[in-house]
C-alpha cells in the first residue's frame, strides 16, 4: 500500500509536523513561562544595569548602581523623608484624581447620552486635552497660589479632559437596546441613566478610572515642579539641583512602583465588584 | 383586508397609512411606505421580508420607540404617542441586565406595578418556571446559552401582563436545534398566557410554524405585499412542519421573497 502511494505520488513530501512551541500566532502558553517571562526581562535588565555600574563602565554620576538606589530609599526610609512625601503625594493625587472624576462621570454619561450635550461639549473639550498642562503652571498659580491646591489643580486639568471623553465612550458602548428595554418599561429617561446605563456602562467606566488614575501619578511631577517643600516629585527635582542621580532615580522608580500598585488595586477591586460581566 | 384567521375579530392593533422616511446625511431613505394593518386580539402575526424592507422600523413604530413620519397608530383605540406597558418587546440581542440575576431580570419589569412584594415574587417565580428556568434564578446572563437568555427576556416582556409582545428576530441569533425548542416553548407559553404577538423573523419556517397570520412585506419601499391567514390547527407542535398545508403556505411565501429579493437585485445593478 505504502509503496503504492510514492509510486504515483510525484515526491511523497513527509507531512511537516504542525508547529508546536512558544511562538505560535495568538496561541495560549502555559501560565506559568507566561509569569516567567515578565519577571526574567526586569531581571536581565537588572543584570545588565549591575554589570555596567560594577564594572566601572559609565560613571556613577550618570547611572548609579542597583546598589545605591536601595541604599538611598533605605535612607528616605529611616529619616522619615519617604513616608512624608509619599502621604503628601498620594494626598494629591487622590484628592486631584476625585475631583476630576466626581465632574467628569456626570457629564461624561451625559455626553455619551444625549447627542445635544456631546455636541455641545465635545468640540471644546477636544481641544482642551491637549493643551500643555506644564504651560499652565504660571496660570494655576495666579488663580490657586502657592498651596496644595495648585498641585492638584493641575492633576485636575491633567486627568479631568481625557476622562471625560473616555467615559462618554465606555457609555456610548453599551447595546442601544437595554436603553430600549427601559423606554418600553415604562421608565422614564432619569431612571434609564440611573439604573440602566451607569450600571451597564461602570465596568468600562473602571476601566477607564484605572487608566486615568494612572495618567494622573504621571503628572505629578509637573504639579510638584513650583513651589512645593514635599513631595515625591519634588524630591526628583531638587536632587537635580545636587546632580544626586541615585535619589531623582529612586524617586522616579517608586512613583512607578505606586503607578504599579495602583492598577493592580483598581483590576482586582474591579473583578471582584464586576463578577457578573464574566 | 383578510379576516383574521383566529383571535377576537376586534381590533387591537391599528395601523393607518403608515409611512417612514429617514432623513440621514445622504438622501432620504423611504424605510416604509403606506403600510395598513388590521391586528386583532390574541393573534400572532408574522412579518416576513427581505432585510432592510422596514420590518424592524415597523415594530418600533408599534412599540412607541420610533414615530411614523405619516399615517397613525393607534391600541385599542388610542393613538400610539410612546412606549408603554401595554406593549412588550424582545429584541435579537439578549438586551439582558447582566448585572443583575435572572430573577432580578424579570423582577425588575415589574417595578411599575403595584402589587404586594410576596405576590410579585410568586408571578415572578412562575414565569421562571414558564420558561423552564427553575434552578437558574441565581444564575447571571453571561453564564447562560443564548437560548435561555432569551427565554429571560420573553419572560421579562411578559411578566407585567402587557397586552401586546412585539418580537424582533428573537431567535436569529440562536442555532437551528434551539430554535426549534425556543419556538415550541414560545408556543406554549402564548397558549398559556394570551396575548397579541407581532414577530417579525426572515425564517419562513418560524413564521408558518408559530402565527395565524403571516404578513409578506415588499421592499424598497417597505409595503405590505400578502397577507396570508395560516389555517393550521393549534396547538402546533414540530409535526406541523412536514405538512402538506405547511408546505404549501412555506412554498407561496419563499415564491414572494424571492420575488422581492430578484427585484432588489436588480435595482441595486448599476
Ligand atoms: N436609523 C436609521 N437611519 C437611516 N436609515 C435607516 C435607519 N434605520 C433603518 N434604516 C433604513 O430603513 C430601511 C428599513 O430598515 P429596517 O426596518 O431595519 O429593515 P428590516 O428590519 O426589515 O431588515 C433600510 O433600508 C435601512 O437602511
Ligand atoms: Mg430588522
Amino acid at each position: 500500500m505504502k509503496t503504492d502511494t510514492i509510486r504515483t505520488g510525484t515526491k511523497a513530501m513527509p507531512p511537516r509536523p504542525r508547529r508546536r512551541g512558544l511562538f505560535r500566532l495568538r496561541q495560549d502558553i502555559p501560565a506559568p513561562i507566561y509569569s516567567a517571562a515578565g519577571i526574567a526581562v526586569p531581571l536581565v535588565l537588572l543584570l545588565i544595569w549591575w554589570a555596567v555600574t560594577s564594572l566601572g563602565i559609565v560613571r556613577p554620576l550618570f547611572l548609579p548602581s542597583p546598589m545605591e538606589i536601595v541604599a538611598e530609599g533605605w535612607r528616605q526610609l529611616r529619616e522619615g523623608i519617604l513616608w512624608a512625601d509619599a502621604s503628601v503625594s498620594m494626598y494629591r493625587i487622590l484628592v486631584g484624581w476625585l475631583a476630576a472624576t466626581v465632574i467628569a462621570v456626570p457629564i461624561g454619561v451625559l455626553m455619551g447620552s444625549y447627542r445635544i450635550v456631546e455636541g455641545a461639549l465635545e468640540p471644546l473639550i477636544s481641544t482642551v486635552r491637549y493643551m500643555p498642562v506644564v504651560a499652565l503652571i504660571p496660570l494655576s498659580i495666579l488663580w490657586a497660589g502657592i498651596g496644595d491646591v495648585q498641585k492638584i489643580l493641575i492633576l485636575f486639568l491633567g486627568t479631568f479632559f481625557q476622562q471625560v471623553l473616555l467615559i462618554m465612550d465606555n457609555v456610548k458602548n453599551i447595546d442601544m437596546n437595554l436603553i430600549r428595554a427601559g423606554q418600553t418599561l415604562g421608565m422614564r429617561n432619569i431612571e434609564i441613566l440611573m439604573r440602566i446605563v451607569i450600571p451597564a456602562a461602570s465596568p468600562g467606566i473602571w476601566d477607564t478610572f484605572r487608566i486615568t488614575i494612572g495618567w494622573t501619578w504621571t503628572y505629578l511631577v509637573v504639579a510638584e515642579l513650583v513651589a512645593a517643600s514635599e513631595g515625591l516629585g519634588r524630591r526628583i527635582m531638587d536632587a537635580q539641583r545636587y546632580l544626586a542621580t541615585d535619589t531623582i532615580l529612586f524617586g522616579t522608580l517608586f512613583i512607578g512602583l505606586l503607578g504599579l500598585l495602583t492598577d493592580v488595586a483598581f483590576k482586582r477591586f474591579g473583578r471582584a465588584m464586576f463578577h457578573w460581566n464574566r | 383586508m383578510t379576516p383574521p384567521a383566529s383571535g377576537d375579530t376586534a381590533t387591537l392593533i391599528a395601523i393607518d397609512r403608515v409611512g417612514k422616511v429617514y432623513e440621514g446625511r445622504g438622501s432620504p431613505v423611504v424605510a416604509i411606505d403606506e403600510v395598513s394593518l388590521d391586528i386583532g386580539r390574541n393573534q400572532f402575526v408574522a412579518i416576513v421580508g427581505t432585510s432592510g424592507c422596514g420590518k424592524s422600523t415597523l415594530l418600533n413604530m408599534v412599540a412607541g420607540l420610533d414615530d411614523p413620519t405619516s399615517g397613525s397608530i393607534a391600541i385599542d383605540g388610542r393613538p400610539v404617542l410612546g412606549p408603554g406597558r401595554d406593549r412588550g418587546f424582545v429584541f435579537q440581542s439578549y438586551s439582558l441586565f447582566d448585572w443583575m440575576t435572572v430573577r432580578g431580570n424579570i423582577r425588575f419589569a415589574l417595578e411599575k406595578t403595584r402589587m404586594p412584594a410576596a405576590e410579585k415574587a410568586a408571578l415572578v417565580d412562575r414565569f421562571i418556571r414558564e420558561v423552564g428556568l427553575a434552578g437558574f434564578e441565581d444564575a447571571y446572563p453571561r453564564q447562560l446559552s443564548g437560548g435561555m437568555r432569551q427565554r429571560v427576556a420573553i419572560a421579562r416582556a411578559l411578566v407585567y401582563k402587557p397586552a401586546i409582545l412585539l418580537m424582533d428576530e428573537p431567535f436569529g441569533a440562536l442555532d437551528a436545534q434551539t430554535r426549534g425548542m425556543m419556538q415550541e416553548l414560545l408556543l406554549n407559553v402564548w397558549e398559556d398566557n394570551r396575548v397579541t404577538v407581532m414577530f417579525v423573523t426572515h425564517d419562513v419556517d418560524e413564521a408558518v410554524f408559530l402565527a395565524d397570520r403571516v404578513i409578506v412585506m415588499a421592499s424598497r419601499p417597505g409595503r405590505v405585499k400578502k397577507d396570508i391567514a395560516i389555517d393550521i390547527p393549534r396547538p402546533r407542535s414540530f409535526e406541523v412542519l412536514t405538512d402538506p398545508d405547511f408546505t404549501r403556505f412555506k412554498r407561496e411565501i419563499l415564491a414572494d421573497i424571492r420575488e422581492e429579493t430578484l427585484k432588489v437585485m436588480a435595482m441595486e445593478r448599476p
